[in-house]
């Protein structure tokens, strides 16, 4: 190599990162750190002209040179050959566009660390804060080598793997060893296919059939017969999902649980594509990669569904963010690590695509803590009336678009269809990529040009090719050609390209006709195109690199040769009975301490990281009130020049999950509903997603959770006569210990409802609007402490605490129904739902949106606690006029409960509690008074 | 002319295409997006059009630093043409990328040597609500507002940074067309938001005034908040552009 030219770039103000790092060092234990200086290397193979160096310095804000003061400790970290680095690949570009091309570059940060710190500090810096393993190599106390690719080029080969004749053992041991995530079953029906065959599978095939009956693709436990200890075999989950849609057979529904999201239609034009997926594993091990790449996929998929998408939605559970570094589990990243990263990569997807980000939730719980949940959302639209897609057909071409195939993200299906461990970042570092989302940009934009001219499209997601291909060609079959790839470096085997996840790609099976018109719009949409090969409609899936045979299989085996998972559920026995009663002797003290814990705090930090307002069609917005710093219900989505719009809410409670996942499930479908009814959505059109997230089915009292839970989900809406459109099940998020011993996450059910607003110019928001109009309680009261926060609070130990959870509310839709009414008539001035910490967290949440005080008297003095703090469904307070009262019961149909007015002093006043001033409810809250 | 034509230019990345067109088409504008590579091998598109907008985003990613890499195509194909349509009276508008773009493309102050836009005093992304006033400028681009305006801003890029004698001169000669009232979001030197070429025909600003331009879009619009539209603002620059 010649011609290596090193540039170390740093700020000529102080960085802002440096602090930041610093911050992140000293939460982690390491006091002694006294600054950590940060540059930009920039290792270029070739002649740096000084027009390309005026480019990549800039004059003004940047020097050239190293950082810190000699004696400080020196770590560098560079991006590894193969992930994806788009600061390099722009250098290049840019290099070549001045006429100076440069043969490759290389990017990484150099750190330059004060302070004396031992040896185990400097490897606890460096593991758990400036690199991380999976995406990067690190030097400490030098550079970082310069070199393109340390992996050999391999030439491209075919291997056979032997399985006819093994014994179950020797399968077993295959099946950890290839990280395929087989059932033993599984396994045995491969072999047998193959001993049929007369031949045993090449790796290709055997990867392919891993991915296609992976969990996290077959879905296989949402599939499985269940039989629980007292011998009833229940209908499969996923089943009675669907078949609770189909019984609802509401008009809305175009495509529930079919293809890649649901799809609806409201009436107003338009049909909206629903989905909202999971990405657990991949944020544990690499939190920003992991989240980028988990928005990335969810949008593929809305677009894979022939929508355009036009707003994303993230739901993030992470363990405590002060926990003690010393009880971290082996291998596991720092919660705070993890949070910063996943919301980073959240927000440089989202705002780089240009999708506003609107609505979501962030949960902490210690069982977070080594399996951080990542759920991601996308609405997309399209026009009404737009004719499904009925192909893939016989001689269609199989085209790829989007960006090149590296080895990123191999194997990602199975891995995350496994427990993790502390080896588990190191081992599946390949599992994890980096997402583009400029490249995806491009993709939406051309689909958006291409109506037409396909007839079928999917995105490439977990299982790359293999199962994109795999799953289009399930009624046709399809030939094609893995040597026409093309590819981001070389040397990747042949079953490497067809099972790599590289990002950005979609799948569109393309008429010849059309071939050339698709190639032209690709052409000028920037985007790269690839025709693989054709659908053939002789029923197998025929891979091939060139001359080479790489996967010769039969589709309805591919497909439906998978056994039925057959499983064992112990159903939970929750406590619905005993007595809930609570006692807070300053309520005061309690309702500043829940304002403040973690779940209920302000998260504007988090929700200003993401843009929520590109589009101009975010009416209620993430963040209002006064001080725009107050949490919104839902979020209300509406096309400047339109009239009507749609509703986005979220419901989750983990902390029901725990005790008791049958009504958990009633309680959190109650709540997203409520949510979207609360800022003027249409409760007789309620669309819902579902997201489980689980530890490991195979135990059988977890498998019982599970069942409760759906069938508490069925129940809920069969209730709101909302029907599920699509879901998505991510289970074994569990972590192995060192020990021996397993910690799963709670129970864990993430439910979005879309709705729609009839009219998007009078919704409703929770702050305070007017002095002298009067609070009530829509709603009954409520008696619950079971997982309630007041335990939280008041307790010691999160999910130590005991009794029932809210019993589900029958009398819930008649009420949204009413209060929608109320709402189209104009009689509600605010509205807010009551949730988590009960009635006076909503209360004090209406005063600190609104600047204003309440002066309340919410009855008898020996009850307060229960009153104030206990949970329950079906609750909502609403801000009207007070000759507006009457006029709301009748809608209602039932009673409301006066609680008190809204009052020009900033004071929540109410009566046996001492008075708290705005100022305190928004420290508490985390705001600036 | 009823309608001038308005050129909305976007790269790779560019995002905030759509928004500033809906914005140009409400304020009288006839708008059309152009792709800046089809724009390098063309520049005569420029010809048509009475006004040219380079809109908000990632611009390639922002890669190398935001804006730089647009620029560098401005830089190499289109800075002449781009000077003579300024010469010719029309109004040319960068918001956010684009502004950032502009500046290191040297069609406004500074050119990235003397001024240019550095990370957020925060070192993070933000997207909030400021409120911008308008000092009496050479801008078109504000000449005549009534009111201040608020509207969004979105960047992570956002640190107007420039030296004590390039600011002197900026404000001896009128250039500070935008200032953050109250809050400053991201640490600018004299809370600008935007500055405006010498001719005042140029505007550069992070702020996105093209994302609050119907009265539903500001987040009190429940509380009864109305005016303080951007559209006010491109409305000025389509005014001008009208008068051509």
């Amino acid at each position: 190599m010649t011609d290596i030219e090193r540039l170390v770039i740093s700020t000529t103000s102080p960085d802002p990162r440096a602090a930041v790092l610093l911050a992140d060092a000293h939460a982690l234990g390491l006091g002694a750190v006294v600054s950590i200086a940060v540059a930009d290397v920039i290792c270029i193979d070739g002649v740096v002209s000084e027009a390309l160096r005026d480019v990549i310095v800039s004059p003004l804000l940047q020097v050239s040179g190293n950082v810190g003061q000699s004696g400080d400790l020196i770590v560098e970290t560079a991006l590894r050959p193969g992930v994806t680095d788009g600061f390099a690949s722009e250098i290049m570009r840019a290099a070549a566009e001045l006429g100076t091309p440069v043969r490759s570059v290389r990017t990484g940060k150099r750190y330059s660390v004060a302070g004396s710190l031992q040896p185990a500090d400097v490897d606890r810096l460096v593991s758990r804060l400036l690199s991380n393993p999976v995406i990067e190599q690190c030097v400490v106390g030098g550079d970082v080598p310069f070199g393109a690719s340390s992996d050999a080029v391999a030439q491209p080969t075919v291997d056979t793997v032997a399985i006819r004749g093994l014994a179950a053992d020797q399968l077993a041991a295959l099946n950890v060893e290839r990280g395929l995530a087989l059932d033993p079953a599984e396994f045995a029906v491969i072999q047998a296919h193959f001993a049929d065959l007369g031949r045993d599978p090449t790796d290709a095939e055997l990867e392919t059939l891993g991915q296609t009956w992976s969990e996290h693709c077959a879905h296989k436990t949402f599939r499985a017969k269940i039989t629980t200890e007292d011998g009833t075999v229940l209908q499969p989950l996923l089943a009675q999902l669907r078949d609770t849609t189909e019984r609802i057979a509401h008009p809305m529904v175009v495509s529930a649980f079919v293809g890649n999201a649901g799809i609806v239609d409201f009436g107003s034009g338009l049909t909206y594509a629903l989905k909202a997926e999971t990405h657990n594993h991949p944020s544990a091990v690499e939190p920003f990669g992991g989240a980028n790449t988990g928005v990335g996929g969810v949008i593929r998929d809305v677009m894979g569904a022939d929508h355009k998408p036009i707003a994303v939605t993230d739901i993030l559970c992470f363990g405590p963010t002060d926990l003690n570094p010393d009880q971290l589990p082996d291998g596991v990243l720092h919660p705070r690590r993890i949070a910063s990263g996943v919301i980073s990569g959240v927000a440089d997807y989202g705002n780089k695509i240009g999708l506003p980000n609107v609505a979501g939730a962030v949960l902490y719980d210690p069982g977070y803590t080594a399996n951080p949940l990542v759920f991601a959302g996308c609405i997309g639209t399209a026009p009404s009336g737009r004719a499904a897609l009925r192909g893939p057909f016989p001689g269609d071409r199989v085209v790829v678009l989007g960006g090149r195939t590296g080895r990123d993200g191999i194997r990602g299906a199975t891995f995350s269809s496994r427990t993790m461990d502390a080896t588990t970042g190191e081992v599946e570092g390949a599992s994890v990529q980096i997402g583009d989302p400029i490249i995806e940009k491009l993709l939406i934009d051309m689909l958006d040009d291409c109506q037409g001219l396909f007839s079928a499209i999917t995105d490439c997601g977990a299982g790359g090719l293999s199962s994109a291909v795999g799953e289009m060609a399930e009624r046709t079959g399809a030939d094609v050609d893995m040597a026409v790839a093309p590819l981001k470096y070389p040397g990747l085997a042949p079953w490497e390209v067809w099972l790599s996840e590289a990002q950005e790609r979609m799948v569109l099976a393309v008429p010849p006709e059309s071939i050339a018109m698709m190639q032209g719009l690709a052409t000028s949409h920037g985007v790269e195109m690839t025709d693989l090969g054709h659908f053939t409609g002789d029923g197998r899936l025929l891979v091939r690199y060139g001359a080479l045979t790489v996967v010769d299989l039969d589709v309805s085996f591919l497909h439906d040769g998978r056994p039925r998972r057959e499983l064992n559920a112990v159903m939970p026995q929750p406590d619905r009975t005993s007595d809930s009663s609570r006692h807070s002797d300053d309520p005061a003290a309690t309702l500043l301490a829940l304002l403040a814990h973690p779940n209920i705090a302000s998260k504007a930090d988090v929700i200003r990281r993401y843009d929520h307002e590109i589009r101009g069609a975010t009416v209620v917005k993430p963040l209002l009130g006064v001080e725009l710093d107050a949490h919104a219900d839902g979020v209300v989505l509406a096309e400047p020049g339109d009239t009507a719009g749609i509703a986005v809410g979220i419901g989750v409670n983990p902390w029901y999950g725990a005790l008791d996942p049958e009504w958990m499930a009633r309680a959190v479908v109650d709540e997203a509903v409520r949510n979207v009814v609360a800022v003027g959505a249409d409760p007789s059109h309620i669309a819902l997603l579902d997201n489980f997230s689980w530890g490991d089915p195979r135990r059988p009292s977890t498998l019982g959770e599970l069942a409760a839970c759906v069938a508490g989900c069925c129940e809920a809406s069969i209730s709101f006569d909302a029907p599920f459109v699509s879901g998505k099940d991510s289970l074994n998020n569990e972590y192995l210990t060192a020990d021996g011993s397993r910690r799963s996450v709670p129970p864990t059910l993430v439910i979005t409802a879309v709705a729609p607003v009839p009219d998007a110019d009078r919704c409703v928001t929770p702050d305070l609007k007017e002095v002298g109009n009067v609070v009530v309680l829509v709603g009954p009261p409520a008696f619950a402490f079971g997982g309630s926060h007041f335990d939280m609070v008041c307790a010691s130990g999160g999910l130590s605490n005991v009794g029932p959870i809210p019993a589900p509310d029958p009398t819930a839709p008649a009420r949204y129904a009413g209060l929608h009414l109320a709402m189209r008539a104009g009689l509600i001035r605010s509205c807010h739902d009551v949730s988590e910490g009960g009635l006076a967290v909503a209360l004090a949440e209406m005063v600190i949106g609104g600047g204003l005080g309440i002066r309340a008297n919410v009855g008898e003095a020996a009850a307060l606690t229960g009153t104030l703090f206990a949970e329950g469904n079906g609750r909502l307070v609403c801000e009207m006029t007070p000759d507006a009262l009457g006029d709301l019961e009748q809608f209602l149909g039932e009673p409301v409960a006066v609680l008190g007015s809204v009052t020009g002093e900033a004071v929540l006043a109410i009566d046996g509690v001492r008075p708290i001033t705005l100022g305190e409810l928004r420290e508490a809250f985390g705001v600036q008074s | 002319m009823s309608r001038p034509p308005a050129l909305v230019v976007r790269a790779p990345g560019t995002n905030r295409d759509s928004d500033i067109a809906y914005a140009l088409r409400l304020a009288g504008a006839d708008p059309s997006v152009v792709l800046i590579g089809d724009l390098t091998d063309r520049p005569e598109l420029l010809d048509d059009a009475r006004l040219a907008v380079f809109a908000g985003g990632f611009s390639y990613a922002d890669a190398i630093g935001a804006g730089r890499l647009i620029a560098l195509d401005i830089r190499l194909a289109l800075i002449d043409q781009l000077n003579a349509f300024v010469a010719a009276g029309r109004p040319v508008i960068g918001i956010c990328n684009g502004f950032q773009a502009l500046v290191a493309a040297g069609l406004l102050p500074g050119a990235g040597r003397q001024a240019a836009l550095a990370p957020n005093a925060t070192g993070r992304f933000e997207c909030s609500w400021v409120t911008l006033e308008t000092p009496p400028s050479k801008s078109i681009w504000t000449h005549g507002l009534d009111e201040w305006i608020e509207c969004p801003i979105a960047h992570g890029e956002g640190r107007f940074t420039c030296d004590d004698a390039t600011l002197a001169e900026l404000r001896a000669n009128g250039q500070i067309a935008l200032t953050y009232h109250g809050r400053n979001p991201n640490g600018s030197v004299g809370d600008i938001a935007g500055v405006c070429d010498e001719t005042g025909l140029v505007l550069g600003l992070m702020p996105h005034p093209e994302n609050h331009v119907i009265a539903r879009q500001h987040p009190q619009y429940s509380r009864g908040h109305s005016g303080c539209s951007g559209l006010a603002m491109i409305e000025a620059g389509v005014r001008h552009a009208k008068g051509l």
